[in-house]
């Protein structure tokens, strides 16, 4: 069957559903509407519609762009541990960590659009056509590195899913090296985000070497609570195995990157604190607010309060065990990062200003109805794309008949 | 070739897609060749020529007023430099509303190239403690003394740097410019600039038709469009003329100065061999072109 086909031949999977299902799209396309609606009006009247202004000249939606990013590295470096544990069911961690990925980065560059400008003027910035500022501009090489990322998942996914589909045994060299050369990939466009804030000596606040690795470490805290997640609900619904041990894996190696995220917050908050130089004013903001401003205060304190009991959670082995105590835990240090990078990361960087004023910023309705608009877009792709991994990996969808012995050679390879 | 062939159908393509979006806006074909339009720098002089005519015709039919659009290069052998006499600046911002009048800025929402920062002498320059909404019935306050901040055309600029499309740069005779046109809107530049120099069109940016300037340059005070983003030239338009910026020449005081970094018998270079002169966050190592001194 050629590759043209194949769409064609999945699409039914997609009416295919209970009434939970057809609940869940009906609810997502009314978020839809109503973030469209927002976006709309942002169009047309331009920028002004979001609390933005000079002074914070970026902010909600850029947090949202950096947190997504995240997902979207952490996601796939969680292969790794399925190697070297040997994990059974590889082939579909992979599957369903690269699916989260690119849902990830299609929600990330969606916030790039909504944010800019001129959102026509895209075009600018591609290669080719546009002008990009090689090698100079660190937004072009996040553009490029993602762009990238997005593509070499695809193939790799696209790639899965059709070769089962027809029921043949998938390319494997191909697969690997892509596979491996998504993981510095993931790793590569967490960092250069990072860089994006980190190489502006104009902000002290993110002009720090550790913005990297604590990006990176905060990702892995995140990212792999969804899928922790999303393992138990397939491990449920369909024939997807994964043994207890391996999430309780996942869970440990969580911790390690929690404590990692942890001692690196406290070595960056002893330098400011204990030098006191000015830089001080923007943690200060972030923390316990500036004179009267104290907007971010509660945001940074539930921040990190839900961080630490996730923390104890994870860490505590009685805890990590029991599923219950677990998933709160992963629910936890999802909201925790979300918060942090959605709010806490980009506006204290602005806040005080360059030129030392306070401008107070919240998000306004518009900037969080466009944002239920990208995560809804964000959330149907990623239902569809997994009901149809889910049809064609454990419930033989098929055309023809499916034939047993090839299917057996799949879950060996 | 290959390449050529891809881009002009991708280009096509670009003008399909942008011609259904503009007829669905009501829009004509202007609005297409805008779109299409290529960066300033990677424009032919008759490429050039063409824009500026019928941008001149846009005017007219916008404004109702005849517009002189200058496409003006650098003269080489010069460097603009300039000035400001921290010991004479009484706060007053008349630099403030001369430079908004002479380059088109935005009445609402209101857009000033120019921040006048009040600071308390005693704590020297602190930024942290410095106030731009400062409103006495009378300047100079007790006390306290003025520290206008603008655009600081720095040699070392972080927010070309940082322009993902280079829409922004700086020219041979160097002032930092931004091409209108190619500005995608990211504002990443603003988030470069240590000096809080740039301004982004957050709305449609409205200048009432009796006070709009039409001796307009194209990388200057020619009328801007929402989301981009705009900043000092140095009036550009004047000084590329031999003339002063609106702000030296309105300044009461005479506290602004300006002129040929590069010719030695100018009065920018007396007041840098002769006065106390310092640069802003000079550890940042932007090397402004715009220069503080005490001149009493
Ligand atoms: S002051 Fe700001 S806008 Fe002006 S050249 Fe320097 S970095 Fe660019
Ligand atoms: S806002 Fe415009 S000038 Fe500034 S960095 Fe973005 S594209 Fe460049």
């Amino acid at each position: 069957m050629k590759l043209t086909q194949f769409p064609r031949s999945i699409l039914p999977i997609l009416s295919r559903g209970n009434r939970g299902y057809y609940a869940w799209l009906l609810f997502l396309l009314l978020i839809m509407v109503w973030g469209a609606g927002g976006y709309a009006k942002q169009l047309n009247h331009g920028l002004v519609t979001t609390n933005m202004r000079d002074s914070v000249s970026w902010a909600f939606y850029i947090g949202n762009f950096t947190f997504l990013v995240g997902i979207a590295a952490a996601a796939v470096m969680l292969v790794i541990p399925a190697y070297i544990y040997n994990w059974k069911p590889i082939k579909e961690i992979v599957i369903f960590g690269e699916l989260l990925a690119i849902c990830a980065v299609v929600m990330s560059i969606g916030f790039i659009v909504v944010d800019i400008g001129n959102p026509l003027r895209f075009w600018h910035m591609l290669p080719g056509i546009g002008t990009m500022n090689f090698p100079s501009s660190m937004l072009s090489w996040d553009f490029f590195v993602l762009l990238t990322y997005l593509c070499i998942n695809l193939v790799v996914v696209i790639h899965l899913l059709h070769r089962i589909f027809i029921k043949k045994d998938y390319n494997k060299k191909l697969v690997l090296t892509l596979v491996f050369v998504s993981i510095p990939m993931a790793v590569a466009i967490h960092t250069v985000t990072a860089f994006l804030y980190n190489a502006i000596p104009a902000r002290p606040f993110w002009n720090s070497a550790l913005l990297a690795p604590r990006f990176l470490a905060s990702a892995f805290c995140s990212g792999p609570a969804i899928l922790l997640i999303l393992f138990q609900l397939l491990r449920k619904f369909t024939r997807f195995e994964i043994k207890d041990e391996a999430i309780w894996t996942i869970a440990e190696l969580m911790v390690y990157a929690m404590f990692i995220y942890l001692f690196f917050s406290v070595a960056e908050l002893f330098k400011e604190f204990y030098s006191g130089t000015e830089h001080l004013l923007y943690w200060q903001y972030l923390l316990f607010g500036i004179g009267d401003n104290k907007e971010l205060v509660p945001y940074s304190w539930a921040s990190i309060i839900m961080g630490c009991i996730a923390f104890v959670l994870f860490l505590v082995p009685k805890t990590r065990k029991n599923f219950t105590t677990l998933n709160i835990g992963a629910v936890l240090i999802y909201a925790s990062v979300y918060v942090e990078k959605g709010i806490a990361l980009i506006i204290p960087g602005f806040t005080p200003d360059v030129l030392g004023q306070i401008y107070v910023y919240t998000p306004s309705m518009i900037e969080i109805r466009t944002a239920a608009l990208i995560f809804s877009v964000g959330f149907l792709v990623f239902t569809f794309l997994v009901k149809i991994a889910i049809a064609i990996i454990f419930e033989d969808y098929r055309v023809e008949e499916p034939m047993p012995e090839q299917q057996q050679t799949l879950e060996k390879a | 070739m290959k390449e050529d062939k891809s881009r002009r159908s991708f280009l096509k393509n670009m003008a399909l897609a942008a011609g259904s979006a503009i007829a669905l806006s009501g829009c004509d074909m202007k609005a297409l060749d805008h779109f299409l339009q290529k960066n300033f720098r990677t424009l032919s002089k008759a490429e050039v020529d063409e824009i500026i005519t019928s941008l001149q015709l846009e005017y007219k039919n916008k404004y109702g007023k005849d517009f002189t659009v200058s496409a003006k290069p650098a003269t080489d052998g010069i460097l603009f430099g300039y000035a400001l006499d921290l010991s004479r600046c009484i706060g007053c911002r008349k630099c403030v509303y001369a430079c908004v009048e002479e380059n088109n800025q935005s009445r609402g929402p209101q857009i000033h190239w120019i921040q006048v920062l009040q600071m308390e002498k005693e704590k020297g320059i602190d930024f942290a403690d410095s106030d731009v909404h400062y409103n006495p019935e009378k300047v100079p306050e007790e006390g306290h003394f003025y520290l206008p901040v603008q655009c600081q055309q720095c040699r070392n600029p972080q927010c070309t740097t940082v322009c993902p499309v280079k829409a922004t740069w700086q020219e041979p005779d160097g002032i930092v410019v931004v091409d209108y046109n190619w500005c995608i809107g990211c504002r990443y530049c603003m988030a470069a600039c240590p000096y809080g120099a740039r301004h982004f069109n957050w709305a449609e940016p409205s200048v009432p038709e009796d006070e709009m300037n039409t001796n307009v340059h194209y990388l200057g005070n020619r009328p801007r469009m929402k989301g981009v983003v705009e900043k000092c030239t140095f009036c550009i338009q004047r000084v590329r003329e031999g003339r002063y910026p609106a702000c030296v020449e309105v300044c009461p005081v005479g506290a602004r100065k300006f002129g040929n970094l590069l010719d030695p018998e100018s009065e920018i270079r007396y007041i840098l061999e002769n006065k106390r002169v310092l640069v802003l966050k000079q550890e940042l190592n932007t090397q402004p072109k715009f220069y503080y001194f005490f001149g009493v």
